[in-house]
């Protein structure tokens, strides 16, 4: 089983471009059909990385799934009836018009469950998606059994497919992802406002129904552009994946929709790139395949927000926890010996708060002066949240290095005096 | 939304007519105001109309339609009927006089912008639509986050703020929208002692302008010392006029209804009044008692 399954995968391989095909290919030198399939599909990426930057600030990213998979019974619609009617089925401005309306309708159906019954967004997307699909699957099917042999390009509509693109085609996508990159980006303030606070977008004026219509009219014209190439059912990856590998670097709008915007333009210039070398590989696949590596690189290895990153950050946090409470309880009991692992001991040796590895170790100057710290520090949060902790009872960082950071100076003192008060002994630290 | 509710209902309108005292001097003119949620009315026939220069707080039980005031005034939800006016004209024509701080929670605070972004956003209407956001902006921005005490945390994402430093971002964002009229909801919920004395500060010195605030109030209290005018309310309005005439036991509890622990708190608060320094929070739903 297994080889015949590699062997027929292997009949079906592409042959491995040259050097110099590569070279040429990813320069812009290998003919102008080629050319203007690439430059349009990185205009896509640029495109979908914007528009989805917003539709992910929106939380709406799913509806653009829903509403991808609701172009195919647009397209198979055209079809049939600009064949009926005499025309060419398989102009490309007639398919893209029939996905349009479709798309648009399956959205309204989305909404209409939403106003008018008690199921909730994921219901309603999932219902539309499916349903949709069916729709135009069965219609793809009437049109292959029907038609003659212009038919047969409608299936690429569902996969994407570059190398069968010409020129015009290539054209027509560009022109489209150049429109929606501008609506974008001369709404950004505006959109940005609705996304970040609704009802204040609202109040100053900027009303979150035509915003919302904006960034949806947006998202259909990245979907129509990049159905040929990408696809309708994956072209929501390339709403979706690069602003979340974006949102991994950056915490500014501004910055997140650049980013997107270049992660989607390289994802869009290597999938088609490597399509033109390769033609037997569907294009859209390697474009999402390639804005899925830039994600899990930015998951693992982007700063602060990245999984390595925050691995670090608890180990830290645990280590340094660890480290404060031996010296406090060494300072606070120095009679008693406390077991610690010998990794701590080490560490509490380097940092210079130690004298000694053995458990019994005393401290020295700076092991002393951080255990008074830390206990005085320990002493005023225990206080707090006895008699302050009604005031702010959330929103507050526990971390006991922070106690300075997170109530101010007023407040300390009147901690220090009741605990004074109280009979306990505060130890003095220099501020 | 309030302006067409004037042209389909006729009823409100010849009740308008009716009353003299209506004034375009009163930054805020409620009339006949119902709202309903699923038709289920949730503001019954609420008139009201706020005194220039005042601070107002709306004060009532959770559920009591607080909130919902705010933003039917607002056009955010619309009226079953009634009518709103500022300063006599419809809201679609005073908006820019208008100030807002919704509650903390409705927005998602690990949104990629920075406080001074967030400020930013009270001066986009000046701004004007799709035109960028230039340094004047930037620096009437930072002038009023500098006002809030939080000139040091301007570049700071608003995820990485305390609770109260989020509110007084918010506040920042109405001061700069230099409006006349504020709504507030619920700016002192959850935050540290000190956000409450700054923003109790920026209140008053709004009244000192001869602006107008109306905020809705958790903390009972605290209404006698914040606020000059309170409106009690409870799906209707219970009660409305200077704290001092209208903040009653009687009308606390008509208020309340039956929530004696509460009530008792809050007598013994109004008896108080003035000489409290550190105020806790007690919310109503920790009352259960019957």
């Amino acid at each position: 089983m297994i080889p015949t399954l590699a062997q027929s995968l292997t009949q079906t391989q592409d042959e491995i471009p040259s050097l110099s095909d590569i070279f040429e290919t990813i320069t812009l030198r290998s003919g102008f059909n080629t050319n203007a399939v690439i430059i349009a599909a990185t205009l896509l990426g640029i495109a979908a990385g914007i528009i989805g930057a917003f539709a992910l600030l929106r939380k709406r990213s799913l509806t653009a799934d829903a509403l991808s998979h609701a172009t195919l019974p647009g397209i198979a619609g055209a079809f049939l009836i600009a064949s009926a009617l005499g025309y060419a089925g398989r102009s490309l401005p007639i398919l893209l018009i029939g996905a349009t309306i479709s798309g648009i309708i399956g959205v309204g159906f989305i909404h209409l469950i939403l106003t008018k019954t008690r199921l909730k967004e994921d219901a309603a997307i999932g219902i539309v998606l499916s349903v949709f699909f069916g729709i135009g699957v069965v219609l793809l099917s009437v049109v292959q059994s029907t038609a003659s042999s212009g038919a047969a390009g409608l299936n690429h509509f569902i996969y994407g497919q570059t190398a069968a693109m010409l020129t015009q085609d290539a054209i027509t996508m560009g022109i489209i992802a150049i429109i929606a990159i501008l609506i974008a980006l001369i709404a950004m303030k505006e959109i940005t406002a609705v996304c970040f606070n609704e009802s204040f977008a609202s109040v100053i004026g900027i009303s979150a129904g035509v915003i919302d219509a904006l960034i949806l009219s947006l998202i259909v014209l990245v979907t129509v552009a990049g159905l040929q190439a990408v696809g309708l059912i994956l072209i929501v990856a390339m709403l979706i994946i690069p602003p979340a590998a974006a949102r991994f670097w950056t915490d500014r709008t501004k910055r997140l929709v650049i980013l997107s915007a270049v992660i989607g333009a390289l994802s869009g210039f290597v999938g088609s790139s490597m399509s033109a070398l390769l033609p037997r590989k569907p294009a859209g696949a390697v474009i999402v395949l390639s804005a899925g590596c830039v994600f899990i690189i930015s998951m693992l290895i982007a700063p602060r927000r990245g999984i390595i990153a925050q691995f670090i950050r608890n180990a830290q946090l645990k280590l340094r926890i660890a480290i404060d409470h031996t010296l406090e309880h060494k300072y606070a009991h120095p009679e008693k010996v406390q077991r610690s692992s010998l990794p701590l001991r080490i560490i509490l040796r380097f940092k210079g708060f130690t004298n000694s590895l053995a458990d019994s170790s005393s401290l020295t100057e700076s092991g002393l002066r951080r255990g008074r710290r830390v206990r005085r520090n320990h002493m005023l949060w225990e206080q707090y949240l006895i008699t302050q902790a009604d005031i702010a009872p959330s929103h507050v960082d526990w971390s006991v290095d922070l106690v300075e950071h997170v109530l101010d100076e007023d407040l300390i003192h009147r901690l220090e005096h009741e605990i004074r008060a109280s009979g306990l002994e505060l130890e003095e630290v220099a501020r | 939304m309030s302006a067409s509710s004037t042209t389909t209902d006729p009823a409100p309108r010849s009740a308008l007519d009716a009353r003299p005292e209506h004034s375009a001097d009163n930054p805020l003119s409620v009339h006949a105001m119902t709202v309903a949620y699923h038709r289920k009315p949730v503001l019954w026939d609420v008139d009201y109309d706020a005194p220039p220069g005042s601070l107002v707080a709306i004060v009532g039980p959770n559920g009591a339609g607080k909130s919902t005031f705010i933003k039917a005034c607002l056009g955010l939800i619309p009226s079953a009927a009634g009518t709103v006016e500022f300063w006599g004209k419809p809201y679609a024509r005073a908006r820019s006089k208008i100030g807002y701080v919704p509650q903390r929670e409705t927005v998602d605070w690990d949104f990629p912008v920075s406080a001074l972004d967030v400020v930013c956003m009270g001066l986009y209407r000046k701004i004007g639509w799709f035109k960028p956001v230039r340094r004047v902006h930037r620096d009437a921005a930072m002038e009023s986050l500098a006002k809030m005490g939080l000139a040091d945390y301007a570049h700071r994402q608003i995820a990485q703020l305390s609770g109260g430093q989020q509110q007084r971002v918010f506040l920042a964002r109405a001061l700069v929208q230099n409006a006349d009229l504020y709504f507030m909801d619920e700016p002192f919920a959850g935050v540290d002692a000190a956000t409450e004395a700054a923003i109790i500060d920026v209140l008053r010195e709004l009244r000192s302008q001869g602006k107008t605030v109306i905020v809705v109030h958790h903390d009972l209290q605290t209404v006698p010392t914040y606020f000059d005018h309170a409106m009690l309310l409870n799906m209707r309005i219970v009660a409305v006029g200077p704290v001092g005439e209208v903040f009653t036991n009687a009308n606390l509890h008509k208020t309340y209804g039956g929530r004696l622990t509460l009530l008792a708190e809050a007598s013994e608060a109004v008896a108080r009044a003035g000489k409290h320094k550190n105020p806790s929070k007690k919310s109503q739903s920790s009352s259960p008692t019957k």
